[in-house]
């Protein structure tokens, strides 16, 4: 009822402001009626009669003030009338108005851009009910690092541990889909058949996979995602209990799953097959290899902390029944990482790197409105005193500023997400392939109340601080002159201009040293000549070719057909492709240090290669010979290493002769293998990475035959243009095996590199919108003083100062203010430079070349953007300054 | 000579515009002068927060108002009890009177 009326009462004196008012003057009025008659029936002459009336009453104006301000309408009048008010003065003010909304923009926008991006990836949860209680569990390294479980340890993990509701393992698996359309290689998992229950996940169509399914002997069956059937089989659900084709066998599609799920350990997987892996096996095969995953639910009862410990007490006690190999043995214990963090993984760094960066932008642009307000602040002070002077109360114009600031602040907050939205886009376009979620980057609810809160946090930030100086002291303001507070006013715009220039400088640092490693990382030799090299990865799926022999065969015929191919002057392949996400590491003994079992000593890289590759690829032999064709076939198998193998394992010893066992026949009593010469090193998985120690053995030698591998073709011409002719040559062997990442080498090194180019690219833009806001900063607090001190520069000149000691005046005021922000802002940049550590390479954190670079860049750009004030001080004409006061 | 208190008891302005209007139906002036009146000149009512206070009483759903005739034929904005406004009153009183006792017994008891 009331509350009814409130509102009723409310609207009706809002929408008919002036009925009301008239109603209430009229109420006043006979009030006073009332009581000026009174007064005369107690016998007062008229006239007394009134000013008794009006003594009693007091100020009826104050009174009709009084009733009007009282309900809630009266607030939401005042804020309408400051908000036109406010548009008002903005419009009239166009400069500051356009420089006040974009500087807001850019800073807002980037901060959005950035939230949008990093908040599926480090701070959103996963999504899967109770995703905090998902955990990836891994071997640990001798150094620490997470190194891929093997799927020994899963079947051990799985009988003994007692923390987790549900373990799964998963597995890279890319079968190759013929039979419909063009055959296509397909992104999927091999897993357990817990690993949807794990999640929390079911098909929506069909079956989850169940414990029959993982059976070695049971029947083949997939489950499809939403995405795949839309694809490839027109979004039909009636394929459920259909058979697909893949790598040459018949599996039966018994699931479809949700259209949002997404398996965030394998974000392009589009298929899953269960394991159907033995629960016991030998240590031989390839189920005892480093490249497993392991997820698992943790009891809700547990914390983090008391899993660790149950899995660090278990790798410790090994037992009879689950006998652990060399490789696998879990001395160093069992990593235990949130799935959250697993997935944020390597991009953490960079992404932190990148919210560091975009804070300090919006810092600088904060820092530039409150100089810009101040300035206008200080413009307005005869405005504002007038304004005290007419009976404004000190709280209503703070209000009346406030709004001011927070309509520009809103204003820049939409045009911030406007700003977002391209941005948003284009981070997506340029971001790394393995950005972990990229498909769960968008503009939405919370990025957009990020924004909203965002701006009206600025507003309130950088209005206050005018806000409360103008409000200050304007009692004297009309007297004009008040010379201590303008002297206040330009040391706080003097510090705030100080702020920036520290602010720009930690990023322009940032971006500096990002800028150096890059260049540093290209300027790596990876150990072979990138130039004019082809590569492409050739998969042989098929039943056809399933003996290892006739597999062989198909390799060696293909590169048999691809050296034909006119441009190409050398080809070969290899099981591993250097600067490709490939990475293939065995354990190995040598004959020579007996005590030291297989496996102990670390893993070295295995390249499995047709004799040309070290010729191909122009990979330099440093000692011995390198493969020959006729090391296919004889005994003993003859191997190659790199030289810091060498090194490290044989020191100043000459390692030609010596017997080595690699892999699977590591510790067995398969005959040695002889090493027959050594080769410079390459750079397997980056060009940062310091691992080279590697062996290649020929195409044969091996124990099984790899059935992906990848092609290099060295060209004469452009070798990107020769990719057809090629493609054409290795299916002219056989149509049906599918071709892909085809790259240029030098294409694969700027991949290799892209998640620092990422971020380089990222804090350099930052960096270079500080520097113009920066620079912006200086020159608005420079022409404010100028204005201010038009007086005193006339006299100056009038008393024969030169236009040219002016001009360093006014140059040396900036420059000042500058050198003391680069000094604190260099204190700064070595603290914050910190957080970069992991993205740089071969850089000082102290690196003396770009913090002289930034220095000067820095000092130049002032220098410009002091100029213009400082000439038009040089100008002053002495005679009209002085003739103006 | 020190000048009186005439301010009205802070939190007792509604339930003296509530009492005044049980009587009859009255205007803002007629409310300030019969408050006056009674309380023989020890509370004077100042206009401005007697309307603002009127103006609440309505919104809390407790006082109607009306622009009517007077006497001498001005119109005049009338004011006029509810039901709930009643009750109110009740209340207030109620109230009021077990606070007063409460005070004069504290006070006689400390004399």
């Amino acid at each position: 009822m009331s509350l009814w009326r409130h509102l009723t009462r409310g609207l009706r004196a809002l929408t008919h402001r002036e009925a009301t008012d008239a109603e209430l003057t009229d109420e006043l009025r006979h009030y006073h009626e009332l009581s000026v008659a009174s007064h005369e029936r107690r016998g007062l002459a008229p006239d007394d009669a009134r000013r008794a009336a009006q003594l009693e009453m007091g100020n009826m104006t104050v009174a009709r003030e009084q009733v009007r301000s009282y309900g809630w309408e009266n607030g939401i009048e005042t804020l309408v009338t400051d908000v036109r008010y406010a548009l008002r003065r903005l419009r009239a003010n166009p400069g500051f108005t356009v420089v006040g909304i974009l500087t807001l923009a850019l800073g807002i926008g980037a901060a959005t851009t950035i939230f949008s991006v990093v908040n599926p990836i480090l701070f959103e949860s996963l999504p899967y009910p109770h995703a905090e209680r998902l955990v990836t569990l891994a071997d640990r390294g001798s150094d620490g690092s997470a190194l891929a479980p093997t799927f020994g340890t899963y079947v051990e993990l799985l009988a003994r541990s007692r923390s987790f509701e549900s373990l799964a393992a998963a597995d890279r698996w890319q079968p190759s889909l013929t039979g419909t359309g063009e055959p296509e290689r397909l992104v999927g998992q091999r897993i357990s058949a817990t690993y949807f229950r794990t999640l929390g996940v079911a098909p929506n169509v069909g079956r989850d996979f169940t414990a029959a399914d993982d059976e070695p002997s049971s029947p083949r069956v997939v489950i499809l995602s939403d995405r795949l059937v839309r694809r490839r089989f027109g979004g039909d659900h009636g394929i459920v209990g259909r058979a697909v084709r893949l790598n040459d066998d018949e599996y039966l599609i018994i699931g479809v799953m949700p259209p949002r799920f997404t398996d965030v350990l394998a974000p392009a997987a589009d298929i899953w097959a269960p394991l159907r892996a033995p629960l016991r096996s030998a240590f031989n095969n390839r189920e005892w290899g480093h490249h497993y995953r392991i997820l698992g639910r943790m009891r809700p009862e547990l914390g983090g902390k008391m899993v660790g410990d149950e899995l660090k007490a278990l790798a410790a006690m090994p037992i009879r029944e689950f006998s652990r190999p060399p490789w696998a043995d879990l001395r160093n214990g069992v990593l235990v990482q949130r799935l959250q963090e697993e997935v944020a993984g390597d991009a953490r760094p960079a992404l932190l790197a990148i919210i560091g960066a975009v804070l300090l932008l919006l810092a600088i642009a904060c820092v530039n409105v409150t100089n810009l307000l101040l300035a206008r602040a200080a413009q307005r002070r005869a405005e504002l005193a007038m304004r005290v002077a007419l009976g404004a109360g000190r709280g209503r114009l703070v209000r009346q500023l406030l709004t001011e600031t927070l309509v520009l602040a809103l204003l820049g907050g939409a045009g911030a997400l406007a700003f977002a939205e391209v941005g948003v886009r284009t981070l997506i376009a340029l971001s790394p392939p393995g950005l972990p979620r990229a498909d769960a980057i968008t503009i939405d609810g919370p990025v957009f109340v990020f924004a909203l809160v965002a701006s009206a946090a600025v507003g309130l930030l950088v209005g206050v601080v005018p806000a409360l100086g103008s409000a200050r002291g304007l009692g004297e303001g009309l007297q004009g002159g008040t010379r201590r507070a303008t002297g206040t006013r330009s040391a706080v715009r003097g510090a705030l201009v100080v702020a920036e220039v520290a602010l720009a400088l930690v990023l322009l640092v940032s971006a500096g040293l990002l800028m150096r490693s890059l260049e540093r990382l290209f300027a790596v030799a990876p150990g072979f000549d990138a130039s004019q090299l082809l590569t492409m990865q050739v998969i042989d799926p098929g039943r056809a070719y399933r003996s290892d022999t006739a597999r062989r065969q198909f390799y060696e015929r293909a590169l048999d057909a691809a050296r034909h191919v006119p441009g190409v002057t050398a080809a070969a392949f290899t099981s591993q492709l250097p600067l490709s996400d490939d990475l293939d590491g065995y354990g190995y003994e040598v004959a020579s240090t007996p005590s030291v079992k297989a496996g102990e000593d670390g893993a070295a890289l295995r390249y499995v290669v047709t004799p040309g590759y070290f010729t191909a690829m122009r990979i330099p032999l440093r000692r011995g010979r390198l493969l020959e064709p006729s090391d296919a076939e004889a005994m003993p198998e003859a191997v190659v290493i790199s030289e810091s193998f060498a090194r490290r394992k044989f020191g100043t010893k000459n390692p030609i002769g010596e017997r080595v066992r690699f892999g699977p026949e590591a510790g067995s009593d398969r005959p040695w293998d002889l090493i027959v010469g050594v080769v410079a090193d390459v750079k397997q998985q980056s060009l940062a990475s310091t691992t080279s120690d590697a062996f290649y053995v020929a195409l044969g030698h091996w124990s099984w035959v790899d059935n992906v591998q990848s092609l290099v073709v060295r060209t004469s011409g452009d070798p990107a243009a020769l990719a057809p002719a090629i493609k054409r040559a290795v299916w002219s062997v056989d149509a049906n095996q599918p071709i892909q990442r085809v790259m240029t080498m030098d294409g694969l090194i700027a991949l290799s590199a892209s998640q620092r180019r990422f971020a380089l690219v990222i804090i350099e833009s930052f960096a270079l919108a500080a520097l113009v806001l920066a620079a912006v900063g200086i020159y608005g607090v420079l022409s404010g003083s100028v204005t201010e001190r038009m007086r005193e520069i006339g006299v100056r000149s009038a008393l024969g100062a030169t236009r040219r000691s002016i001009l360093t005046l006014i140059v040396r005021q900036g420059l000042t203010l500058v050198l003391l922000g680069i000094v604190i802002g260099v204190g700064g940049a070595l603290g914050a430079t910190r957080a970069l550590v992991s993205l740089m390479f071969d850089v000082s954190r102290l690196d003396p070349v770009t913090y002289l670079g930034v220095g000067a860049l820095l000092v130049g750009v002032s220098l410009l953007a002091c100029w213009l004030p400082a000439w038009r001080a040089a100008r002053v004409d002495p005679v009209i300054t002085l003739r103006a006061e | 000579m020190s000048e009186q208190n005439t301010d009205v008891i802070q939190g007792t302005m509604d339930m003296l515009i509530l009492k005044t209007l049980s009587l009859q139906p009255m205007h803002g002036f007629g409310i300030a002068r019969r408050v006056e009146q009674i309380s023989r000149g020890v509370f004077k009512v100042n206009p401005g927060s007697l309307l603002v206070a009127l103006q609440r009483l309505e919104r809390a759903g407790w006082l109607d108002s009306e622009w009517r005739q007077t006497e001498n034929a001005r119109r005049a904005k009338f004011y006029r009890l509810t039901r709930a406004g009643k009750k109110q009153l009740e209340i207030e009183t109620a109230d009021w009177t077990r606070r007063a006792a409460a005070i004069a017994r504290l006070l006689e008891a400390e004399a």
